[in-house]
């Protein structure tokens, strides 16, 4: 059992009118790979800044290693942080830059000079540390960055959308790399993005927010295959996502037609929220499906074809592999066990996510 | 909270060395005592003395005069010499805009002796060569300020334009124009701005009895303090603050559109 | 319209260049060197005698100390608007910015009235039963009054330097364990240096050649060198000294943009040094 590392206890915190946390509670457990998912302006941020001292919380308090660091100032904590961009000083070298921490820590010349060459070797940039800052790529910069927190031997590194300027290219082989970071310190990363790829790929745990609250906490493939609520589902990929009813136990009505599905406990005649992934709907013969209706489109992927299929009044997303004529008129179907029935939302920060206008 | 005790301070001794000279300016404006000391009950008779002063109004619509004058035939040829200088190969770029450098950078009291030497040889001192000086050292800064619109102005636009069948001043209205306008402007204003705020260039350059407001003040400050200068001091200071208001206003509320 | 034919558009201003601004500069040059059409060094050596001398270097005192003294002043100004976290913010850096649009003679009206014998500021001294003093007249008058005229145009580079600064470079020393006073000399110092050197600029070349303040707030009692120019034009008529001596402090003002300019070069190469200690 991995101990307890981070406790956000009844945080709140606004701006002005605007709420931004509500009693928000999180814990964050050794060595670790969590991340913060969610839209912009769903407090992942301001959550990470309250972690790095640059906010104080309004309410509530953080445990750092069980002590209260609520009103430890940024430069006293034992962690780094790894921001957005532009956050390399820009007057000094690369070596300067990594040097910065450690000689606030009034380490010795020599520790810090194998420091930088290890660091370097860690982030795949040897040799760089006479370069000055604006002679590197974004991608560059963005791991000197990390190897300017890093050499401080933070318990915890957190990293603030570190690849969002970045391609998509450079993204996915960034994300390996933090991956192979993480396994090579063996330290907790706290990772915000609003990318929910990203997230997948690299996560341990995924806490998805929304609105200040927490949606939902889970392993990659719990928020992925499982998500809780309509806002999970909308926002973890595509999601084909219909109010539905539940009839009873296995069985869900959904645009007038009713579907076999695998979910019970919802109680009889509730109405609920489905969603289907695009990849789990199949196209058949019209008299094959348990719907029935016309391509309108048809966009080829690369990997796969995105196709959307006009019936019952509602437009289905489907990935397929296989290709099919736009304007023919097709069955869809699925497997039980893909259907995802969930409650419908409770809570008005919930609700916020409008989903109703899929339909 | 100490910190910021101290920085308030600051701020605070700060704004009274900026400002209080000027209040006490205000206040005096409204004195009916000469004295600089005493109040002498409420009045409004320096700003009717300020207004029936040969000496004030004609420097003052002569300031008026040169500094619109000027201010117009500078953004034009600026305008029109920043067009050129964009087209321009880098190594005659670089010598026009080192000759745009002299006037910024060069002490204004050694300008204004240059270019007086220049009109006493040639013809006399007047109120057309204020002018003419206050062009020379106002267009440098419309180049500066339009210069750089048209660099990240789009270069074909112009031209297709012109493929679309516009004719050269039609397709400069309509495309290069907009484009510029907000850098024509902002040299305009600078232009303004420079020509009612000079004194040396101005002071050697003008003809006897061409005054405008710096030079009167100059030399109506070397015989001593009247009080009709508080009043129009404190008249120019509001017009300036309410002026620079309304466009920073203007300014500001242009952004949130964007 | 071609790229040559728009090259035209730039040719009243060569015109007026050449006019207004080269052959006026090659006037003071020929008068500079020329008396009665032949060679002379008299006029530029003229720097060297006792009055021309006092002059140059009473002004390059004066403008040093105006100098230093408005960065002294505006940097912690700059440091502190920058800071302030509120919606007035730009409302209260115009204020500070507003009385540079005042006209200067204004200004020195203003300083003028305050320290003047009668003013407000003697009237002060008397009701705490000190003596009254007279600082009209003097050099340190005339720095006063410097100071004042140009601090806005030392804030104003300095500031907007200092708003350029990304607030994370900021968050990131302080995440790597920074205090304030090493963010300020480590982070904000080296990165508004460029803000500082055309500060001084802007601030230094008046106050070196200023004539008009020093008539004003020293009473024609204080020389500079921009007054004893000013004489030999106005006043004098020697107009063979008063070029010589424009040519000598068209020479300091040139020295001080190299020096400026070798400065900000100088701050960029630090990048890319290989100091790491």
């Amino acid at each position: 059992m991995k101990k307890n590392l981070i406790d956000f206890i009844d945080i709140s915190k606004s701006y002005g009118d605007n709420l931004v946390l509500d009693k928000f509670n999180l814990t964050v457990k050794e060595n670790e790979f969590v991340t913060l998912l969610g839209p912009s302006g769903c407090g992942k941020t301001t959550t990470l800044r309250l972690l790095g001292g640059f906010e104080t919380p309004d309410e509530g308090k953080i445990l750092f290693d069980g002590a209260n660091i609520t009103d430890l100032p940024a430069n006293q904590r034992k962690l780094n942080t790894v921001f957005q961009k532009y956050s390399l000083f820009p007057h000094m070298t690369i070596g300067e830059n990594i040097a910065f921490g450690l000689k606030i820590s009034k380490k010795s010349s020599s520790y810090i000079k194998d420091k930088i060459k290890y660091a370097l070797k860690l982030v795949n940039l040897d040799g760089f540390e006479n370069r000055s800052v604006d002679s590197l790529s974004g991608g560059q910069q963005q791991r000197i960055a990390i190897a300017r927190a890093i050499v401080n031997e933070p318990k915890v590194l957190l990293l603030d959308e570190p690849l969002g300027a970045l391609d998509l290219k450079l993204r996915r082989s960034m994300q390996y790399e933090l991956i192979r970071l993480k396994n090579e310190l063996g330290i907790t990363f706290v990772y915000v993005t609003h990318d929910q790829e990203e997230a997948l790929t690299m996560s341990d745990q995924i806490v998805v927010m929304n609105q200040g609250y927490i949606q939902q906490i889970g392993s990659p493939e719990d928020i992925y295959n499982e998500p809780e609520n309509a806002f999970v589902a909308d926002f973890i990929g595509s999601s084909n996502i219909l109010n539905g009813t539940m009839i009873r136990d296995c069985l869900v009505s959904v645009l007038g037609v009713e579907i076999p599905c695998v979910d019970e406990g919802f109680g009889n005649n509730t109405p609920v929220d489905v969603v289907i992934r695009p990849e789990d709907i199949v196209i058949t013969s019209p008299e094959n499906g348990f719907m029935e209706g016309d391509i309108i489109s048809n966009i080829f992927k690369g990997v796969h074809y995105e196709i959307e299929i006009l019936a019952n009044g509602y437009t289905w997303l489907i990935h397929t592999t296989k290709n099919a004529d736009v304007g023919a008129h097709v069955g869809i179907n699925v497997d039980p066990f893909d259907i995802q029935i969930m409650k419908k939302a409770e809570h008005s920060d919930e609700k916020a996510v409008n989903i109703d206008d899929k339909i | 909270m100490i910190k910021k005790v101290f920085s308030n301070l600051y701020l605070i001794i700060m704004f009274l060395f900026l400002y209080l000279p000027l209040f006490v300016l205000m206040i005096l404006s409204f004195n009916n005592s000469k004295s600089r000391v005493v109040w002498g009950g409420f009045t409004f008779k320096w700003y009717h003395r300020c207004f029936n002063s040969e000496t004030i109004m004609s420097a003052f619509f002569t300031t008026i005069q040169i500094t619109l004058l000027a201010a117009v035939i500078s953004t034009i040829l600026g305008t029109l010499a920043a067009i050129g200088i964009s087209a321009m190969k880098s190594k005659s770029r670089a010598i026009y805009l080192g000759a745009t450098n002299i006037p910024l950078l060069n002490a204004d009291i050694v300008t204004g002796i240059s270019m007086m030497l220049l009109f006493v040889k040639f013809t006399n001192l007047s109120f057309v060569t204020v002018l003419i000086a206050h062009i020379t050292f106002n267009i440098p800064y419309v180049i500066l300020n339009v210069l750089p619109k048209i660099r990240s102005a789009n270069k074909y636009t112009y031209e297709a334009a012109l493929d679309l069948g516009a004719t050269p001043l039609f397709a400069f209205y309509k495309v290069t124009w907009p484009e510029i306008r907000s850098g024509v402007i902002s040299g305009f204003l600078m232009a303004v701005t420079m020509s009612l705020d000079d004194f040396s260039i101005t002071y050697f350059t003008k003809g006897p009895g061409v005054n405008t407001l710096s030079t009167m003040l100059y030399t109506e400050l070397r015989k001593g303090i009247k009080p009709e200068l508080y009043a129009l001091s404190t008249m120019l200071f509001f017009t300036v603050f309410i002026l620079l208001l309304l466009l920073n206003f203007r300014d500001s509320k242009k952004a949130r559109r964007q | 319209m071609t790229r040559f034919k728009k090259q035209f558009l730039a040719g009243p201003y060569l015109l007026w260049i050449i006019g207004f601004i080269v052959i006026p500069m090659l006037l003071i040059v020929y008068y500079a060197f020329f008396s009665n059409g032949s060679f002379t060094l008299n006029n530029v050596m003229a720097i060297t005698d006792t009055v021309n001398l006092k002059a140059i270097i009473l002004s390059l005192k004066v403008g040093i100390t105006s100098t230093l003294l408005c960065l002294l002043l505006s940097y912690p100004l700059a440091l502190i608007l920058r800071n302030i976290n509120i919606k007035s913010q730009n409302f209260i850096v115009f204020l500070f910015m507003l009385p540079m649009w005042m006209n200067f003679m204004l200004r020195i009206l203003a300083w003028k009235l305050l320290l003047s014998k009668n003013g407000i500021f003697n009237s002060f001294l008397v009701q705490l039963n000190l003596p009254k003093i007279n600082i009209l007249n003097t050099p340190q008058a005339i720095i006063f009054g410097m100071v004042y005229d140009y601090l806005p145009f030392m804030l104003l580079p300095i500031y907007n330097s200092m708003a350029n600064i990304k607030k994370d470079y900021i968050e990131a020393a302080q995440d790597l364990g920074a205090s304030q006073i090493r963010i300020l000399f480590q982070i904000i110092l080296p990165l508004t240096i460029s803000g500082i050197i055309s500060g001084v600029v802007m601030v230094f070349v008046p106050t070196l050649t200023s004539f008009a303040i020093a008539e004003l707030l020293g009473g024609g009692k204080v020389l500079l060198i921009g007054n004893v120019i000013e004489h030999d034009f106005i006043q004098g008529m020697r107009w063979d000294i008063g070029s010589g001596l424009s040519f000598v402090l068209m020479l300091f003002v040139l020295v001080s943009m190299i020096l400026s300019n070798a400065f900000s070069n100088d701050s960029k190469e630090q990048k890319g040094g290989n100091v790491i200690l």
